[in-house]
């Protein structure tokens, strides 16, 4: 139980450069706006940046940047 | 028009679209209003190779057809209602080439509800650059559609993209890309038998989004809600499996239609661009340089340009009233018309100025790195990163920042940024202030440097910019709004800014205001120079008599002139109405003549100083305060003897004037943008009531 909580890292979790493959998402209603803009399930995501105050990041997808708040990317379950 | 052939432009944002509308209609568009929503219906005409004109419709752009907000929602209705006005007959899907698979999702969705279409592949350039290679025939061949790659910005490809519209049929022949029955089994067939309606695609658009569909009926709508029961859709979980199945589809046409060459992945020039212009520091330095030009060219520059307008219209004037028989008439077509003509037309530098930079900001990707810096200090007092520059924009002229507003795509920080940008401390409150400051505030230093009357004014902008945020916050949480709030937004390369779409946005947005609000401010300035110039039958005469008696004869023409047209406002039913509102306004220690300017100035603020020149029978303008402050400083009150602008009073006046919502135009802008009356008519109340205690407090704390 603990050590599945330790690999479920979310997307806000990610420091800039890091790098992380999309496994699932924990909210259904933000989930369809995601996978609509290209956030799949299986597709890798590389953080960019954060904002100056530390809040949204910047991270590209499947070739091209978004922009999205820590707590909506804190729906983005990593593998 | 009814019978033209009618083209739709579909895509997402940042695909190209807008400017595959302007290269295929030129200047030959139109903008419109759908209805209900503010963004604008952009439509024009094209001239087919096959000597047919067609309509060309530019509709929002959209990642899906299940709508994000209000806006949207436009794309639905116009295809899947066939009564529409703008009820395509042919699409011309625009889809990036470098994005393909996340534009394809819409694609797919549109396919489906079955009206012949056609796809342009835009920017091929930049997926060429990036390494892809997209097999354009293999992709029509799977698709079942015509794909034509085009290059919008080189206007590359339209001679193609023309033919291919012409060789369209009627009959639509994409490829079915999913099973949507199997999405809501029994739910799609049932609403398809119940409501008629031909494809299950759009009965399964109906169960999601009924609700919102202005075309469907009640009966309808109640049925459709009946079904779901019966079925228990779920609409969230039957969009995530669409969603899902839809990309599968996609892949499997990609697959091998698609390939990207591994060439070596260097860090792309916008995101260099970025490690400077969002940085901590760097980032805010420049964004408030540019936030300083944009400043400065639409408060200092825009001045030539206003004043000769303002000129040009006080000749036309004088050329008027000297070639012009004297009387009513000239006098409503000089003094009424032609100076609300001019109070209209005066906007123009400012508003063309302030789009130019909005347009290039856009068009070049900055705007919304700008979202993503602000976004965080923003959001807490209920608006968006975008309300950034509206609110800058306010401190020259609340007119064209409201306008500007319309790039915020989130409804409420939309409304919220409208409805507090005209308490910023705008350049027409200025001579008001330069006025009344001057009166009470000594002109002495503090602290050896410091001007006490600059220090005065610098506290009113300060006091504007607390308000707005106050009332942003309060805003924030009264105005209830549908829409989630989603930050999902696409961070788009940088690129250079489309010059001639910048004139053509300067232009459309001149001619809306002169069309739409112009109307508004005309009709209210001549109902206030009917009130200021017009009084009671008899009134008149008796001032005209009055002045001719002997005892008159001694002073000098001029200033006889002069005091008749004080007597005469006095007067007038301004005058009057002045007079009948003085119980109201003198706990705010403002007496019946300050009442009468109060009125008059509704029409600007800045009228203000004239009237009060006209009241106290001096000349004067905004540029010749002296002779109106030496008038006003001498006033006495009759009653008590005591002078009538004490520091209390100047200071009360100021802060109303910082709060009221003095400014037809503002009102007639407010309205065009929010297409009710309803939020024009909060925020006249809302700001009137905090004019009103402010003023209140003031006074009689100083007093």
């Amino acid at each position: 139980m603990f050590d599945q909580q330790l690999r479920a890292m979310k997307l806000s979790q990610l420091e800039p450069g890091q790098t992380g493959v999309i496994k699932e998402f924990t909210d259904l209603e933000m989930s369809v706006k995601l996978m609509e803009m290209g956030c799949l399930p299986g597709e890798s995501i590389v953080v960019e940046r954060f904002a100056p105050f530390g809040d949204p990041m910047a991270i590209t997808v499947s070739g091209y940047q978004l922009s999205l708040r820590k707590l909506e990317a804190s729906t983005i379950i990593l593998q | 028009m009814k019978g033209d052939f009618k083209i739709a432009l579909i895509g997402n944002p940042n695909s190209g679209k807008s400017t595959l509308f302007n290269v295929l209609t030129g200047l030959n568009q139109k903008i419109g209003n759908f209805p209900g929503v503010t963004v604008d219906k952009k439509t024009g005409y094209c001239k087919l190779p096959d000597g047919r004109k067609s309509q060309i419709i530019d509709l929002p752009g959209t990642y899906s057809l299940y709508p994000k907000s209000k806006d949207e929602l436009i794309v639905m209705e116009a295809l899947a209602d066939k009564q529409s006005q703008v009820h395509p007959d042919l699409i011309i899907f625009v889809a990036d080439a470098s994005n393909l698979k996340r534009n394809l999702l819409l694609y797919t969705q549109v396919a489906d509800l079955k009206i012949p279409i056609i796809i342009a592949l835009n920017m091929m350039d930049l997926a060429k650059r990036v390494g892809l290679e997209i097999s354009v025939d293999a992709l029509a061949l799977k698709l079942g559609v015509q794909v034509v790659p085009i290059s919008a910005r080189n206007a590359n490809g339209i001679d193609k993209l023309k033919e291919a519209i012409i060789n369209v049929g009627k009959i639509p022949l994409q490829v079915e890309s999913i099973e949507v029955e199997s999405l809501a089994p029994g739910l799609v067939k049932k609403i398809q038998s119940e409501l008629q309606v031909d494809l299950p695609y759009v009965a399964l658009q109906f169960a999601h989004q009924h609700e919102q569909l202005h075309f469907l009926t009640l009966d309808q709508n109640q049925r459709i809600e009946e079904i779901e029961k019966e079925f228990s859709f779920h609409s969230q979980k039957s969009q995530a499996a669409e969603t899902i199945a839809r990309y599968n589809f996609i892949n499997e046409v990609l697959f091998d239609t698609i390939s990207k060459k591994d060439n070596a992945k260097g860090e792309t020039i916008s995101n260099r661009i970025d490690k400077i212009l969002t940085h901590k520091i760097f980032g805010f330095l420049i964004f408030f340089l540019i936030l300083l030009l944009i400043f400065q060219s639409i408060f200092a520059w825009s001045e030539y340009p206003m004043s000769l307008i303002e000129q040009m219209f006080i000749w036309l004037g004088k050329i008027g009233h000297r070639f012009l028989p004297e009387g009513v008439l000239a006098n409503l077509l000089i003094d009424g018309v032609l100076a609300g003509l001019s109070g209209v037309l005066v906007f123009i530098p400012q508003i063309a100025i302030l789009f130019a930079f909005i347009t290039i900001l856009e068009d070049t990707g900055y705007m919304s790195r700008v979202t993503f810096m602000m976004d965080r200090i923003m959001r807490k007092v209920g608006l968006s990163g975008k309300s950034v520059v509206p609110m800058i924009g306010g401190f020259a002229c609340a007119v064209p920042s409201i306008m500007s507003t319309r790039n915020i795509e989130s409804w409420k920080d939309r409304m919220i940024t409208i409805m507090v940008t005209p308490l910023i401390t705008c350049s027409a409150r200025l001579p008001v202030y330069a006025l009344l400051i001057s009166l009470v505030v000594p002109n002495q230093k503090v602290l050896g440097f410091m001007s006490l009357q600059a220090l005065a004014l610098m506290s009113l902008y300060v006091l504007s910019i607390i308000s707005a945020i106050i009332v942003a916050y309060v805003m924030k949480h009264i105005i209830k709004s549908r829409e989630r709030g989603y930050f999902i937004m696409e961070l788009p390369v940088y690129r250079m800014p489309r010059w001639n779409n910048v004139l053509m946005t300067m232009y459309e947005k001149v001619k809306t205001f002169i069309t739409e609000a112009g109307k508004v401010i005309i009709a209210v300035s001549i109902v206030l120079w009917v009130l200021a110039s017009y009084g009671p039958p008899g009134k008149f005469d008796e001032v005209e008599r009055e002045y001719k008696s002997t005892e008159f004869s001694k002073y000098p023409p001029e200033e006889l002139e002069r005091m008749k047209s004080s007597s005469k406002l006095e007067n007038s039913f301004a005058g009057i109405l002045g007079k009948s509102i003085e119980p109201v306004i003198k706990p705010l220690g403002f007496d019946w003549k300050i009442g009468i300017a109060l009125i008059t100035s509704f029409a600007a603020r800045e009228v203000f100083v004239g009237t009060m020149a006209t009241i106290y029978s001096v000349d004067g303008d905004d540029s010749h305060l002296e002779s109106v402050r030496e008038k006003m400083q001498s006033a006495r009150n009759p009653d008590t003897g005591l002078p009538v602008f004490t520091a209390a009073v100047a200071f009360s006046l100021m802060v109303f004037y910082a709060f009221a919502m003095q400014c037809i135009s503002t009102i007639a802008v407010v309205y065009r943008e929010t297409k009710h009356w309803k939020w024009p008519a909060i925020q006249f109340a809302y700001m009137t009531v905090l004019a009103y205690v402010a003023s209140f407090l003031v006074y009689q704390v100083m007093k």
